[in-house]
Parts: structure tokens; C-alpha cells; sequence
């Protein structure tokens, strides 16, 4: 089961060396987005598009806000 | 979205996987730095001063006036132990009793804005409501500073001209 994260602990884990991903489309990642992430969009999230990440390693997904 | 998209990594494998609910709009609000085409523009965070008087709950308005004067500012800004924001003095309040404490004489609920709020249309704002400075506050409420209006058009001017 996926973990919750807020203000908190979202920089102490980006600290740790987790991976993010904003899953938000193209356009919006490329204006804006938290340093370090990469974009795949929610309906590009398949196994091919997250080959090259460690699946061991903590990673962290986002969107806007609590959508 | 992003629920189903922690679900959907794990699904796909990954053993710890994290849900950022707050999302972009609140680390951005945290004025916490970014990347991409418009992380170099004008926000209120950016121009807003970081140096503002400020004086804490239980100090007194002579504290407060004296940190205003050398600032050359008529503005101290009120914060409690947790450097949440709480109010204002400037103008009469900082010319009250100088042994009361500040938060006898501050005004309350003054509006403050994000430091992710972009610079050209709060501008707009604020001169069209007369407003001559606003505090700048992050998603939890903590003081960041405050953003004067000559400040910010001197802001906007540069990136113009």
C-alpha cells in the first residue's frame, strides 16, 4: 500500500535520494516542477516509461495539489 | 491522480512508494525553489524583503518602533514562537504606548499572500486597492517577508525595460 506524504517529509525523503515523478501532462511539468523530477504523465505511467528507475529505491509521485 | 498513480507504480513493482499529497501548488507555496521555464519569473517570494522589522508576541510597540525606525520602514510585523505570522503594526499603532505589547496594539487579519504568487497580476491588485505592501507567508502560515509595492513595480520595470 502506497504511503502518504506532506510538507513534512517530502524534503527529508528528496534528502534520502527518493525518486519523483510528476505525473502531471507535459506542458505543466515543463513550466514548473520540483527540482530533480521527471515527467511521465499519469497515462504514460507503464512499464516501459519506468524501466530506467530503481524500483527498490523510495520514489515519490505528485500532481498539483489534492486532486 | 496521484493515488492511482502510487498504486499504479506498485503494481508495477516498486516496493516504496511515496504519495506527495499536497502536490506542486504547496511546495510552491512553501517558496521552496523549482525547475522549469517559469522558474526564473517574478513571484511575490522573489522581490518580497526578507529583512522586514519584525517583532514577537510578548515584545513591546517600543521594541517594535525602534526596529521600524532604524529600518527607515513604517512597518514591524508581528510573529509568535513559531515564526507564524500574526500581524502588523505601522502608522498609529506604532506610536502607541511603547511599554504595551505588540499584540495589544497590532492589527489583525491582514491579508498575506504565497510566495509562489506571481508578481505582474498581484501588482495589479494592489495598486488598484491602494495597497502598499503585503506580508508574504508560506503554506503553514510562517513569515517570509514582505513585498512593497515600489519594490515590486522596480521589479517588473527591470524585466521590461
Amino acid at each position: 500500500m502506497p504511503n502518504e506524504v506532506g510538507i513534512d517529509g517530502i524534503q527529508r525523503l528528496i534528502h534520502a535520494g527518493a525518486q519523483l515523478i510528476e505525473i502531471l501532462p507535459a506542458r505543466e511539468y515543463s513550466e514548473e516542477h520540483l527540482p530533480g523530477a521527471i515527467n511521465i504523465p499519469l497515462k504514460s505511467l507503464t512499464e516501459d516509461s519506468v524501466s530506467d528507475l530503481d524500483r527498490a529505491q523510495p520514489t515519490v509521485v505528485y500532481c498539483w495539489d489534492y486532486q | 491522480m496521484s493515488p492511482r498513480a502510487a498504486w499504479r507504480l506498485e503494481s508495477l513493482g516498486f516496493s516504496d512508494v511515496y504519495d506527495f499529497v499536497p502536490g506542486k501548488a504547496a511546495w510552491l507555496a512553501m517558496g521552496w525553489t523549482s525547475e522549469g521555464e517559469l522558474a526564473g519569473s517574478l513571484t511575490a517570494g522573489k522581490v518580497a524583503r526578507k529583512d522586514i522589522p519584525s517583532a514577537r508576541i510578548g515584545e513591546t510597540v517600543g521594541d517594535a518602533h525602534r526596529r521600524a525606525a532604524e529600518s527607515g520602514l513604517d512597518l514591524c510585523l508581528v510573529v509568535n514562537k513559531a515564526e507564524i505570522y500574526m500581524g502588523r503594526l505601522r502608522g498609529r499603532s506604532l506610536e502607541a504606548d511603547p511599554t504595551m505589547p505588540v499584540e495589544m496594539a497590532m492589527e489583525h487579519g491582514s491579508s498575506t499572500v504565497r510566495p509562489s504568487e506571481p508578481l505582474e497580476g498581484l501588482v495589479k491588485r494592489m495598486t488598484k486597492h491602494a495597497v502598499d505592501s503585503i506580508v508574504v507567508s508560506d503554506l503553514k502560515g510562517r513569515l517570509i517577508g514582505a513585498l512593497l509595492l515600489p519594490d515590486a513595480q522596480q521589479a517588473l520595470d527591470s524585466l521590461s525595460g
